[in-house]
């Protein structure tokens, strides 16, 4: 590990500096973690009287249970959709700005913003246009000849929270590929120009491929962010229905442990995001370290 | 730009327009709704023009609560909510900076472990490990209080992180002056190391803040009390009122006032703000 060429030689005054950040991740992020590792192994009977340790019986419950395997499904379907239309748009966007010469930095601002819109708000925004009886989307939808209700549809639940999700992030998304974009050398694109390669043809063979590891940081980050830090989204909307049809694992998890009260199912679910999460931290550092470039 | 084609930059403010349109359209109705009286919403479509319930609905709602669904008033959410933010950001800060110090700019016996067991937190929210964590803080007696609201949220791997690779870029130079000038360890760290941060620290504020004020889960499990309510956390209570009667414009108001601080803060601080995520996420 790094360090400096010289250093201070006390031995105790180092332990004071960490035992703030120390106690805290031990108290509410090691302990509890633990917590529910060992849980995880237990099955408590329906009036808390007993507890038995059952080994694996939580997990192998969890991968026989259909709803346990639906919910992992639709976290499939909806962080993909989620990580494609915010970095499609996103990437639009930000190909846009950083053509022009006038006027970039207020668009920026005004494609900004939504970062700091907290999920559980972007969803209610959604909630209200898409709202079937006086909802302006679904108004012109019924022009169109479609019916919408997110009530009672599962593809239009869908729909409704990737909309919200992928809207939030699109903030994000575009100040990293505009970063990405202007640390292209424009010598490169001018060399590319000057051989005759139109505005088209230079975007996919010399900017994609250069803009490569903001892209694949993004992808980590996107599916992350559309596994976690949705759960306001659902629960402010859909509340993982019609149908489970919405009910992503981070908010299984919750609806489980604190509606389901079924401490040891929840348990395991908390252990296995607890995995998930590490192996993409992982691959995150592994492989955005060493740049997909060409 | 490579080369000069109109056509082209037309078509990128075209996109750009069209992008900042539906980006900003559900705010605009949101802005909409919460001018317009309630039985508005009972007809067919929402209304695209602003009525002259403006203020009235605003000051209700933060000052008495919209009293007809039974709602405590905003206002005092919202405090809630700034206390909360600005003790996380500040607190993380705080604790993330120290560690920094004490693991670039000391050698010390387990050094690498505390590291590592810091790095391990680094993309682990809180949902994942909601239960547990929520029954650690009801056993420390910390449910209903700003300390359950915020210390189990303070460990920050990201901004320790951050912190360290500053530290690291900092030129040997200046520390080696000053331990010949006879500067002891916190002299050093407040003199030379705090000054040359004010720039990452701000940068890392505004993105805690609006972390902090953005909070959801953890806020709607550890309060019961309607004293202790953030206002994010309840525009949910309120939304389900309003699915039985149309209530609407409260709940967008609600909403625009819930996201009206953090949004100010990316528009007054930008250059800080892409700043401080730029680096976060490096």
């Amino acid at each position: 590990m790094q360090t400096k060429r010289t250093i201070f030689p006390n031995k105790v005054l180092p332990y004071f500096l960490l035992a703030p950040q120390l106690v805290i991740t031990g108290i509410f992020f090691f302990w509890p973690a633990g917590q529910a590792i060992w849980q995880s192994f237990l099955r408590e009977d329906a009036f808390g009287f007993k507890t038995t340790f059952v080994w694996l019986a939580n997990y192998t419950a969890l991968f026989e249970d259909p709803n346990y395997l639906n919910s992992l499904q639709v976290t499939l379907v909806f962080s993909v959709c989620v990580a494609a239309l915010s970095l499609g748009l996103a990437l639009l966007l930000a190909v846009c700005v950083d053509r022009l010469i006038k006027g970039a930095s207020g668009y920026t601002t005004l494609l900004l913003w939504p970062y700091a819109v907290a999920p559980a708000i972007a969803g209610v925004l959604w909630w209200f246009l898409f709202n079937p009886t006086i909802g302006i989307l679904p108004f012109i939808m019924e022009r169109l000849g479609y019916n919408w209700d997110h009530a009672l549809n599962s593809t239009d639940a869908m729909i409704l929270v990737v909309v919200a999700a992928s809207w939030k992030q699109i903030s994000y998304n575009f100040i990293f590929f505009l970063a990405g974009l202007q640390s292209i050398p424009l010598s490169l694109r001018e060399a590319a120009a000057i051989d005759g390669a139109g505005p088209f043809k230079r975007f996919f063979t010399i900017t994609l491929p250069l803009l490569s590891p903001t892209s694949f940081f993004l992808m980590v980050v996107n599916v992350v962010y559309a596994m976690f830090d949705t759960f306001g989204i659902i629960h402010a909307t859909t509340e993982g229905g019609p149908a489970q049809s919405t009910n992503i694992l981070v908010y299984k998890v919750y609806a489980d442990g604190f509606i389901g009260l079924n401490l040891g199912s929840s348990a395991a679910q908390s252990v296995i995001l607890m995995g998930i999460v590490i192996l993409l931290t992982f691959v995150q550092f592994r492989y955005v370290e060493r740049r997909v470039a060409y | 730009m490579v080369e000069n084609k109109p056509w082209l930059t037309a078509l990128a403010h075209l996109v750009l327009i069209l992008g900042v349109i539906v980006v900003a359209f559900p705010v605009y109705v949101a802005l909409i709704a919460s001018t317009r009286a309630p039985d508005e919403f009972m007809s067919g479509l929402i209304p695209l023009v602003p009525g002259p319930h403006a203020l009235g609905t605003y000051w209700e709602l933060l000052t008495t609560g919209a009293s007809t669904s039974g709602a405590p008033p905003l206002g005092p959410m919202m405090l809630n909510s700034l206390v909360m933010a600005l003790i996380i950001a500040t607190g993380k800060i705080a604790i993330s900076i120290l560690s920094a110090f004490a693991i670039v700019y000391f050698r010390f016996p387990f050094r690498q472990f505390f590291f590592w067991m810091i790095f391990v937190t680094l993309m682990l929210p809180v949902e994942v490990r909601i239960l547990p964590t929520f029954k650690v803080v009801a056993d420390l007696g910390m449910l209903n209080s700003y300390l359950g609201l915020t210390v189990p949220l303070l460990a920050s791997a990201t901004a320790t992180f951050l912190f360290r690779q500053f530290f690291l870029t900092v030129p040997d130079e200046l520390l080696e002056a000053a331990r010949v000038d006879g500067a002891g360890p916190m002299k050093f760290f407040r003199d030379i190391l705090l000054p040359l941060s004010q720039t990452n620290i701000a940068a890392l504020f505004v993105i805690l803040f609006i972390y902090g004020w953005n909070q959801y889960l953890w806020p709607m499990l550890v309060t019961t009390e309607t004293g202790y309510y953030t206002i994010v956390m309840a525009i949910k209570r309120m939304a389900e009122v309003a699915d039985g009667l149309p209530y609407w414009n409260y709940v967008m108001a609600a909403a625009v006032l819930s996201m009206l601080p953090p949004v100010l803060v990316i528009i007054v601080m930008q250059k800080l703000f892409v700043k401080g995520l730029v680096e976060t996420e490096k």
